[in-house]
């Protein structure tokens, strides 16, 4: 009886606008955010820091990235590993090369550095839609990878060609390098994850996200009525590629510690975070969160459950898990195409109604 | 003739057989792309399923041995015996054809007239389960396949081209039974298009889906002929490569190189397919062979996506395509 | 004829039309050897109700899309304001004042009414990439502003039930006036309608005539309108022209059109002996 909406009138176009009409979702928005800055904190260890926490929030904002581009402006890219491998290169660079800047703008350098490669690649969606693109995308991925693995100056001649993440603090807290304690890691993916999900929710609610849905939903309409493909286009590529750039600096600085091209950001890297976007739902900003906490948790329980419950071989719960990632993917686009997000959608309409549906 | 004419022709020689793989891939997607508009991601994988499938069989595996093993507290792994070829090819034909009947049933019913980046999605969907159902059923570690065709040096070849060049070049039999086979698979599939009744309902399905409908043809019927279809030539596919390099998880990386060949050659082209695959093939040795000594080697990773995307930026619809005039 | 002195003229019903709005000459248009237009000339004038009519395949869409900048005639030229105009993208027809709905309806399925009425007011809105993502001062005040002009136009097609309805949900009668509302809320100068009525019961396009002659009326727009319901036509409009097999073999008042022994021939057949 909690979870209404009749009373709450709406008296200005503002507060019918808001993210979260129903005043329920607000409060419990409130309480989200409450409870992952100030008592997570508090519980989190390595383990579930390493294992679910921060990759959870790492490729939320990757999915989020290509999301605006699928979801938002249907643009397919198959090339997501490959940007945020730009997004890591270029992090490791800027942290070797200027190493009094803060990690944080380091980290906001390398998204750009992203949404300019990501638009140079981008430039063939004016002539190209649907799968030509992807192909198109295919290409930034190979090619981007062999560079990344087969050009020295990138990986500063390193002579194992991995990048390492040299020691970098926040106000005296180190964020990267080995001695980064997993609350501070925890803590700035956080913020760069709430940061990142508000600006990308004021962009697809503005005058840009409908710029960007009119050219998915029919591109020559969109154009006739008076939105510039190009522009459009390209501003997509531009911000997705800049936050699947800064997920790839946060994946490799934070996270990893330390990376190599074609291991770390091949193309399963672009699947996986298109699968997620997919799970999770497209067109939706928490759907990108539905769909990563989704592929990061999932595979941890199966393996849970196969490998340390039963004592299947390590092999074999993979082979099941690619088996079932690939049939939920087909079970979701049958069923509900618009994912993990329209299903919430759905129960939240129940809900509203609830108890008396007529 | 200079040394390095000599070393560029064999490589665009060895090129031509890596392109025979790619068209025959490439094959694969235009038949189901003409006949259901699908953009068929899992071809590859199709193949590397075939594959492993023909050498389940001739080696007597029991499917799925590992996963009963796994439940059961079994260790049985071969039935003891070893299948035939010949008797293997049909068995894996008639699973191929099963693979096809339950994709249309369980896959491809639900998602008529989405849009086709949708398809295009669940095909990618397709081509993960696909994965991992072939190593949960087989295993995952490389295979040697082998199904009697002569393997090694090509002496023909050799002694041909030293008496013509006073060099002999490096050419694998395989792969001159490979252009052989293909050639073969080619015509066959041009003369059941043309001459039965099959063939004609499948092009008029191509052309246009309502109206083949209206004339009483089975829309269902035909999506489940050419997942068949493409289920064989990705046999064909996975036999030639699975004999030339083992049977392993990269035939569906190389398979991955068919999209590139496909814009070449657009989406609804046989030949464009044949023609696409031979020049990515020889492109990339070619490309590799004058670039290593500036840019370093490994080239091939992608070189065929390249040439594509410059080739779309300068004609979109493909070597053989149409260009379409767009409406409102 | 009319007379159709440059300051206009008055219309049956006491209307005062203005002078030459947009100009057509000599457009020729062709894809590949199929010539959909041929040689056409003529003008729209400023707050007139002007019809376009012709048999299937006469070339009426694609003059129509001639007007919005989508196809590109090979020969002729269109004169807008007085200017001719060069060769354009479809987005900088629209941003000079000219809106239009679509034959086969080209609402955005994946957004609200409201959000694609919205769409219409992209050209009046331009906050800075900056300030949108921030969601900051100007970016918000001109959400505001821009959704109240919207809600007026939603007010006028009597569409507010349905704001927030998914516009793939819509019956078709009901696309048709949020496709018109769309193009409303640009404010356009001239109106392109392809089909307004094409596919509507009769009660449905007494709704959508009363709404053309209204946004006629009310806002003085300019309405060039592809129909096929001659009834309607001769109603609705100022003056027609009249195409078939991609030439123009009438232009005039509707009785002037009526009249026309070509127009006549084109549309009843005529005795080959």
């Amino acid at each position: 009886m909690l979870y209404r909406e009749a009373g709450d009138f709406k008296t200005t176009y503002a507060s019918d606008n808001q993210t979260f009409p129903i005043r329920f979702d607000r409060y419990g928005y409130y309480l989200v955010l409450a409870v992952a800055f100030l008592v997570v904190p508090m519980f989190i260890n390595d383990y579930w820091a390493n294992s679910i926490v921060v990759p959870f929030l790492i490729y939320a904002i990757a999915a989020l990235g290509l999301n605006i581009l699928i979801g938002y402006c249907g643009q397919l890219s198959l090339g997501t590993g490959a940007f945020m491998a730009v997004g890591a290169y270029a992090c490791y660079k800027l942290m070797v090369g200027m190493p009094g800047l803060n990690i944080v703008f380091v980290i906001l350098l390398a998204g750009l550095v992203t949404a300019a490669v990501g638009v140079l690649f981008g430039l063939p969606s004016l002539r190209i839609k649907g799968f030509y693109l992807a192909v198109a995308t295919l290409a930034a991925q190979f090619f981007l990878i062999w560079l990344f693995t087969r050009t020295p100056w990138f990986f500063n001649y390193s002579p194992t060609g991995m990048i390492s993440a040299p020691t970098r603090s926040i106000f005296g807290y180190p964020v990267t390098g080995p001695s980064a304690s997993s609350v501070t890691v925890y803590l700035v993916c956080l913020t760069f994850v709430v940061a990142l999900a508000w600006l990308a929710r004021n962009l697809t609610r503005g005058t840009l996200g409908r710029r960007w849905m009119a050219i998915r939903d029919m591109d020559i309409a969109a154009e006739i009525i008076g939105v510039n493909p190009l522009m459009a286009k390209l501003s997509a590529f531009a911000v997705s590629s800049f936050l699947v750039g800064v997920s790839g600096a946060l994946f490799f600085s934070v996270y990893l510690g330390a990376a190599e091209a074609g291991e770390a950001f091949g193309i399963d890297k672009s699947f996986l975070v298109l699968f997620m976007v997919i799970i999770g739902g497209l067109g939706s900003i928490l759907g990108s969160f539905l769909g990563a906490a989704f592929l990061v948790v999932g595979p941890v329980l199966l393996k849970l459950l196969l490998v340390n419950q039963f004592g299947w071989s390590t092999d074999l719960a993979a082979h099941l898990e690619i088996m079932i990632v690939g049939a939920l993917i087909l079970v979701f686009l049958i069923l509900e195409p618009h994912g993990l997000a329209a299903l919430w959608r759905t129960i939240k309409d129940k809900l509203r109604l609830w108890p008396f549906p007529h | 003739m200079p040394d390095t004419l000599l070393f560029a022709m064999e490589a665009a020689l060895n090129g031509l057989t890596a392109g025979i793989m790619y068209a025959l891939v490439a094959l694969g997607f235009v038949l189901i792309f003409k006949a259901s508009g699908i953009f068929n991601f899992s071809q590859g994988v199709m193949a590397l399923f075939a594959a492993l499938t023909l050498v389940g069989f001739q080696n007597g595996q029991i499917p799925f041995a590992h996963l009963i093993n796994a439940v059961l507290g079994t260790r049985i792994h071969y039935f003891g015996w070893n299948m035939p070829t010949l008797l293997a090819i049909p068995a894996t034909v008639a699973v191929m054809i099963l693979f096809a009947w339950l994709v249309e049933r369980i896959v491809l019913k639900h998602l008529v007239n989405q849009e086709p980046i949708i398809l295009f999605m669940a095909t990618i969907g397709l081509a993960y389960f696909l994965e991992g159902l072939g190593d949960l059923m087989w295993g995952a570690e490389v295979k040697r396949l082998d199904v009697g065709i002569p393997q090694g040096m090509s002496g023909a070849v050799d002694d041909l081209t030293f008496g013509w060049f006073g060099y002999g070049f490096y050419l694998d039999t395989l792969d001159l039974y490979a252009l052989g086979i293909a050639a073969v698979l080619v015509t066959v599939l041009v003369l059941f298009s043309q001459f039965t009744k099959e063939g004609r309902a499948l092009r008029a399905v191509a052309d246009d889906h309502q109206a083949a409908l209206s004339v009483g043809i089975s829309l269902r019927f035909i999506w489940v002929l050419t997942w068949s279809i493409a289920g064989i030539v990705a046999l064909v596919a996975g036999i030639m490569w699975g004999a030339k390099s083992g049977v392993q998880f990269s035939l569906s990386l190389i398979a991955l190189k068919a999209l590139p060949v496909l814009i070449l050659g657009g989406f609804t082209s046989i030949p464009g397919a044949i023609v696409g695959g031979l020049i990515i093939g020889v492109g990339e040795k070619l490309f590799d062979f004058f670039m290593q000594p500036f840019i370093g080697g490994a080239t091939e990773n992608w070189f065929a996506y390249m040439l594509a995307l410059a080739f779309l930026l300068f004609r979109p619809q493909g070597l053989f395509g149409e260009k379409i005039i767009e409406r409102v | 004829m009319l007379d159709t002195q440059d300051d206009g003229y008055m219309t049956a019903d006491g209307r005062k039309i203005g002078g030459v709005a947009m100009e057509m000459k000599n457009i020729t248009l062709r894809f590949g050897g199929v010539v959909a237009i041929k040689d056409i000339s003529f003008d729209i004038r400023w707050g007139e109700i002007r019809a376009i009519i012709g048999p299937n395949g006469a070339g009426k869409s694609s003059m129509l899309n001639v007007i919005s900048g989508f196809y590109h005639p090979q020969e002729g030229d269109v004169f807008y304001k007085g200017f001719k105009r060069p060769r354009m993208r479809p987005y900088q027809v629209a941003q000079q004042g000219i809106a239009r709905t679509f034959q086969n309806i080209a609402l955005f399925e994946g957004m609200s009414v409201l959000d694609n009425i919205m769409t219409g007011r992209l050209n009046h809105m331009n906050a800075g990439f900056l300030k949108q993502a921030l969601w900051w001062g100007p970016a918000a005040r001109e959400e505001e502003e821009n959704r109240a002009k919207v809600e007026k136009v939603i007010d006028f097609l009597e569409i507010q039930h349905i704001r927030k309805t998914p516009v793939a949900r819509l019956p078709y009668g009901l696309k048709k006036r949020v496709e018109l509302a769309r193009a409303l809320a640009a404010e356009p100068e001239i109106l392109l309608l392809d089909e307004p009525m094409a596919g509507m019961n009769v009660e449905e396009k007494e709704d959508m005539c009363r709404f053309v002659l209204d946004v006629n009326d009310e806002f003085g727009t300019t309405i060039v309108l592809i129909e096929h319901d001659m009834g309607v036509v001769m109603d609705l409009s100022d003056r027609v022209v009249v195409m078939d097999y991609g030439k123009k073999i009438g232009d005039g008042t509707p009785d002037e059109v009526r009249n026309n022994q070509e127009v006549i021939n084109a549309y009843l057949g005529v005795a080959h002996d």
